[in-house]
Formats: structure tokens, C-alpha cells, sequence
């Protein structure tokens, strides 16, 4: 009987006619482009449509010189840093808060959860949108002939602050980034909130009844237990969140358009991967697989620091 | 509770009259819960406000675009923008689906998510089954390869497949040899459907989340059911699947979101209109009047956009909120 079962289990071919359809398809458009963008990022100038007609290449780092000479890309790097660095601490913080805030209310607290995860599910480019249409400025800023300064900037004005040109044609660089820092906080928050949340749900009561019965004030509770309790959650949220951060690209299109900055300035908010798409059809391979591998440099890197640190400082 | 509990006690105690001697301790810890209350109100308070503040700036973008959305041109324009319209212009709707040309997007979408969701579904269904179910030479190997792939960037593939769906295995270049013009058709898939559906077919992510879930399954019972004589077939159609129905649920949903939200790929590689997909197409309508984009068309298109994934949102949370805590991506 073992015997038998043991040769039902046991097929040397089944399980890979099962896995045949699954594994054509991954060698094709996974196992092949690691190998192909590794070898085309030290093939000088690749071209795809030239490689087609049977032209060779050299070999060596010249795509990794050409890149960081090009015209823009450090202009993309400081881009694609600057936002990682705004947005990830500010998001990471707010939906600590938040879920923290969330875990100690009973009542409607299902309800508010949910609200606060609605961002998720949207269309990244379509609420873009809404926020490009919410800090717009309708009619000219500079020669004062506007209709409306827009709803934010009237929010402003019930502060008593001063209208702002916030994307316009002539806008500033860092009005541009505000509008992109928020509306990348207001996209990252729900997903963060969901995880620290079901983090702090884990917690075991017995350290808070302890520090209850030690009377141990709020915030020494906050700092003392709940946050190194949450600890791996935070680091798993901020890892997370700085390699998302270093692949923004179509949170800025959804607000700034496929220009990647505001009318007049096209490129002016470009990032990493927007340099990695924008060579595409243009048919410049080397040049986007070099600046790939950069890119995937900088991202391990960051991860590892990240890891090293969390390892120190996570308490598990 | 603990606390409430002892408030309670006391609050009994000096209220019941036959107890009319009260020691001083209890007074004192009548003294004492009654400021711990007020604290803990005072807390609550504080939470709530904050809380349904920051939800209320959460949703205040939804809210703009609902309301803008009915908003006539000149009311959109007023210097002080009204908090609620004063007119309801419904028309808005009708002209923004036809200025960014929503009817042929949805269908060209509706068609990519459901082809690329079946056939996904079928070849996950059958891969996590191998994984889970089978014993081969080479299992474990395969699937340590398989969640290594998951590490790399999605960019890197990108690149090469932007370059492999223009000459598929060649057959471009060797069609153009032999002068075959099916040949060519074959290698080149830009502007077709096939190139929005193969390249993502296989998902190692679902592939891992339904294997653990098969595996939550006990052995014995296929084995049973192959002393039954049962066909693998069966056995997943008939015990597997109705097991793992939620897992299902969820890569259905998160796969027909990720066709809905998608835009890099088929911006590269599908621009004509016969195949153009939703985020595409409402990224670049055109919304301009008279030299002014006219907001209020703009907004009820994206409106549109936004409902649907508010529904499946509304209906299936559950399932949502279940893919989304275990893999942290989106579509």
C-alpha cells in the first residue's frame, strides 16, 4: 500500500508538465531580460533596432559613463532621492500616529480604518488628477488676471497665508515638490496603516497592563513599549517604502502629466524610472539598462543599510 | 475594564444607603477613579478629534472630485469655490466619457483583465498544485529560483521584454530573411493585445500564496481520492479550489485592479486606440475648451475611472485588505 501511494506521489514528469506553461513563460520574460539587460548595459550605445539589422557592440562601462554624463540624469537622481527622502519619514510617522490613535478607540474604529485605506484602492494616475485640479491656479499667476487661485490656495487664504502658483507654467521648484510630497503621503499612507496596525493588534496586553499598574505615563508607553514591540513592522514599512520611493514615476505623471513637470519645463520632476522609460523608444537600450543597474544599486544599497540598522535597533 | 469595574463598586457602594458608613480610603478612591475618568474622556476626545480630522483630509480629494464633477464651467471658475454645487450639471458625465472616449477604453480593458485573469488563474492554479501536491526530482531548487526572481526590480525586465515583444524569438528578423510577412506578424507584437496579456502571465507571487494555501490542505485527502481513481483534474476542480476559493478571490481581484491601474507598459507598447487601456487613455484626453481645461468634464471622467475599483472595494474588502497585508504591491 506505501508502495503504492509512494508511485502516485512520486511521478519524475508530471510535476513538470504542471509547471511547463508557467516556466516557458518565466524563461522568456523573466529569466531571460536578467541575463540580456546584465549583458546590454556593457554593450556601448546598444540599439535594438540596429542590433536587429546584425550590428556588434563594444564591450566595457562606456553606457554607465554615457549615463551619468547625459543630459537630466542627475537631475532624475536628486529627483528620485529628494522624494524619498521627504515622503518616507513623514508617511512612516503619520500612519504610526494614526495607527496607534486607531488602536486605542472602540467605537467606529472599524469605519475610520476604512476610510483611511479608501487611497489604496484608487487609480494612482486618475487622483493625480484631482490633486493637479485642487492646486491649480485657473488663469495667469503671474500677470494676476485669475479666475480662481484653486481650493487649496483659498484654504491658505482662510489662514490668512498668500496664494501660491503651485504647478503652473513659471512655478517654482519647491511649490512642485509639496504638491508631489503630499499627494505621495496621501497615496503611501493607507498600505503603511494596514501593516502597523495589524502589527499593534498582535501586541500581547500584558505589557501595557504592566506599565498600567506601574503607572507609566503615555508617552513613556508609547516610546518604551509600543514602538520597539512594532519594531520589525516599522522596519518592514520603511524598507518598503524607500524602494517604492525610489521607483516613483506614475504618482508624477498622474499629477504633472506625461511632461514630468509643470508646462514649459518638461522633465523638471523626472525620476530614475522615467529615465529608464523615456529611453525605451527611443530604442536605447544600453543607456536604460545601465541606468537600471544603477538604479538597483542604489536601491540594495539603501536596503542593506536599512536592514543593518533595523538589525540593531529591532527588538524581537 | 478594570478600571470601570472599580467605579462601578464604589459608585454602588456610597449610593446604597444601608452602607452609610464610608471609610475615608473610599472616598479617597472615589476621588482618585473620578479625575483617572475625566483624564480618559479628555484622551478620547482628543483621539476622535484627531482622528475624524485626518480622515476628513483623507477624503476631502474624493469629495473634490464628486463635487466638482456636477459643477458648471462658470461655477467651477468662481474666485471662491463653492463647498457645495449650486446647480447640478449631470451633462458633465455624458461629455467627459465622450471626450476621453471611455466606452472603447472600458471594453479594451474589460477584455485584457478578464483573458490575462483566466489564463493567469489557470496557469497559478496548476503551478502551486505541482508545488504542493507532487514530488520531483529538482522541486525544491525550482521554487528557491522562482522567489529569487521576485527580488529583482521590475524595471530590469522591462527592458528586455520592451525588446522581445518587437522580434518574439526572432521570427521578426527571420521573417524579414524570408520575405514572410506572417512570420513577421508573429515576432511583432506591439499594438496588440497579446503583448498586454503574455508577458505577465505568470505571477511567482500568487504562485507562492496559493501553494502555501493548497498545503493547508490535508494529503490524505488526494491521496484517497487517487485510490478512487480521481483524475488530478477533478481533484482540483471538485476539493482544491472550493478550499482555497478566498486565496482565489483575492489574486482575481488584485489581478483585474492591476489591468484597471495599469499604465507604464501599455504606454510603451500599445498606443493606438483600438488597444489603448483606461489609465492611458484618461491621462491623455484632452479636456481643454476654449484654451481652459474644463475641470468639472475632467473630473467626472476620472470619477467614472474611480468607481468601479470602489465598488470591488465596497463588496470585497475583506479579500482586499488579505492580498494587500500579505504582499505589499499593488495590482
Amino acid at each position: 500500500m506505501a508502495g503504492f501511494l509512494q508511485k502516485i506521489k512520486f511521478d519524475k514528469w508530471k510535476g513538470w508538465l504542471y509547471l511547463s506553461p508557467a516556466i516557458v513563460l518565466l524563461l522568456i520574460f523573466t529569466v531571460w531580460p536578467i541575463f540580456n539587460t546584465l549583458r546590454i548595459a556593457f554593450l556601448e550605445d546598444y540599439n535594438s533596432l540596429t542590433a536587429m539589422r546584425g550590428v556588434k557592440f563594444d564591450f566595457g562601462f562606456a553606457n554607465f559613463a554615457k549615463v551619468l554624463q547625459y543630459d537630466g540624469f542627475i537631475k532624475c537622481l536628486s529627483n528620485t532621492m529628494l522624494l524619498c527622502i521627504l515622503t518616507v519619514p513623514v508617511s512612516t510617522i503619520l500612519a504610526l500616529v494614526i495607527a496607534v490613535c486607531l488602536n486605542s478607540i472602540k467605537f467606529l474604529s472599524r469605519f475610520i480604518q476604512t476610510i483611511f485605506f479608501l487611497p489604496y484602492v484608487t487609480n494612482s494616475i486618475a487622483i493625480g488628477m484631482v490633486f493637479a485640479a485642487m492646486f491649480s491656479v485657473i488663469g495667469n499667476f503671474d500677470s494676476g488676471l485669475v479666475d480662481s487661485y484653486g481650493i487649496i490656495n483659498n484654504v491658505i487664504g482662510w489662514f490668512g497665508g498668500k496664494p501660491i502658483d503651485w504647478m503652473g507654467t513659471g512655478s517654482g521648484e519647491w511649490p512642485n515638490y509639496v504638491v508631489m510630497v503630499i499627494y505621495i503621503v496621501w497615496n503611501a499612507l493607507p498600505f503603511k496603516i494596514l501593516i502597523l496596525l495589524g502589527g499593534l493588534q498582535s501586541v500581547n496586553k500584558q505589557y501595557y497592563d504592566a506599565a498600567k499598574v506601574d503607572g507609566t505615563s503615555r508617552f513613556r508607553v508609547f516610546t518604551r513599549i509600543t514602538v520597539p514591540l512594532l519594531s520589525p513592522m516599522l522596519a518592514y514599512v520603511v524598507i518598503t517604502g524607500f524602494i517604492g520611493g525610489f521607483k516613483e514615476y506614475s504618482s508624477i505623471v498622474g499629477v504633472f502629466g506625461d511632461g514630468m513637470g509643470p508646462i514649459g519645463d518638461a522633465g523638471r520632476l523626472n525620476t530614475m524610472v522615467g529615465f529608464i522609460y523615456d529611453a525605451l523608444p527611443q530604442q536605447q537600450l544600453g543607456r536604460a539598462s545601465a541606468a537600471a543597474l544603477i538604479l538597483f544599486g542604489i536601491i540594495f544599497i539603501v536596503t542593506m543599510i536599512n536592514l543593518y540598522v533595523s538589525k540593531k535597533k529591532t527588538h524581537y | 475594564m478594570s478600571e470601570n469595574k472599580v467605579i462601578n463598586q464604589t459608585a454602588e457602594k456610597t449610593a446604597a444607603p444601608a452602607a452609610s458608613a464610608v471609610t475615608m480610603a473610599e472616598r479617597d478612591m472615589a476621588k482618585v477613579t473620578a479625575k483617572q475618568r475625566v483624564v480618559k474622556v479628555l484622551v478620547q476626545v482628543a483621539l476622535y478629534t484627531f482622528l475624524i480630522t485626518m480622515a476628513l483630509i483623507v477624503l476631502f480629494p474624493f469629495y473634490w472630485m464628486l463635487i466638482s464633477s456636477v459643477k458648471s464651467l462658470e461655477e467651477y471658475n468662481l474666485a471662491i469655490p463653492t463647498l457645495f454645487p449650486l446647480e447640478f450639471h449631470f451633462e458633465n458625465y455624458v461629455e467627459g466619457f465622450k471626450t476621453a472616449q471611455l466606452g472603447q477604453l472600458f471594453l479594451n480593458t474589460l477584455y485584457v483583465g478578464l483573458v490575462s485573469t483566466a489564463l493567469s488563474l489557470v496557469i497559478t492554479v496548476i503551478s502551486a498544485f505541482a508545488f504542493a501536491r507532487l514530488e520531483f526530482k529538482g522541486k525544491n531548487a525550482l521554487f528557491a529560483a522562482l522567489l529569487a526572481t521576485m527580488m529583482i526590480p521590475g524595471e530590469l525586465f522591462t527592458i528586455t521584454n520592451y525588446q522581445t515583444i518587437n522580434n518574439f524569438l526572432g521570427l521578426n528578423t527571420l521573417g524579414r530573411k524570408l520575405g514572410s510577412d506572417f512570420l513577421m506578424s508573429l515576432g511583432n507584437w506591439s499594438n496588440t493585445y497579446t503583448v498586454l496579456i503574455v508577458p505577465f502571465l505568470v505571477s511567482v507571487f500568487y504562485i507562492y500564496l496559493l501553494k502555501q494555501n493548497f498545503m493547508q490542505i490535508p494529503n490524505e485527502l488526494y491521496l484517497a481520492a487517487k485510490v478512487d481513481g480521481t483524475t488530478d483534474i477533478k481533484y482540483l476542480w471538485k476539493v482544491m479550489i472550493p478550499l482555497a476559493f478566498p486565496t482565489i478571490i483575492s489574486i482575481t481581484i488584485l489581478k483585474m485592479m492591476g489591468a484597471w491601474n495599469s499604465y507604464v507598459w501599455p504606454r510603451l507598447v500599445a498606443n493606438d486606440d483600438a488597444h489603448k487601456l483606461i489609465t492611458n487613455g484618461l491621462r491623455g484626453a484632452d479636456f481643454t475648451v476654449d484654451n481652459m481645461i474644463h475641470y468639472p468634464r475632467q473630473m467626472a471622467a476620472v470619477a467614472i475611472v474611480s468607481l468601479p475599483l470602489f465598488l470591488v472595494f465596497l463588496f470585497l474588502r475583506k479579500y482586499i485588505m488579505k492580498g494587500v497585508s500579505r504582499s505589499g504591491i499593488k495590482g
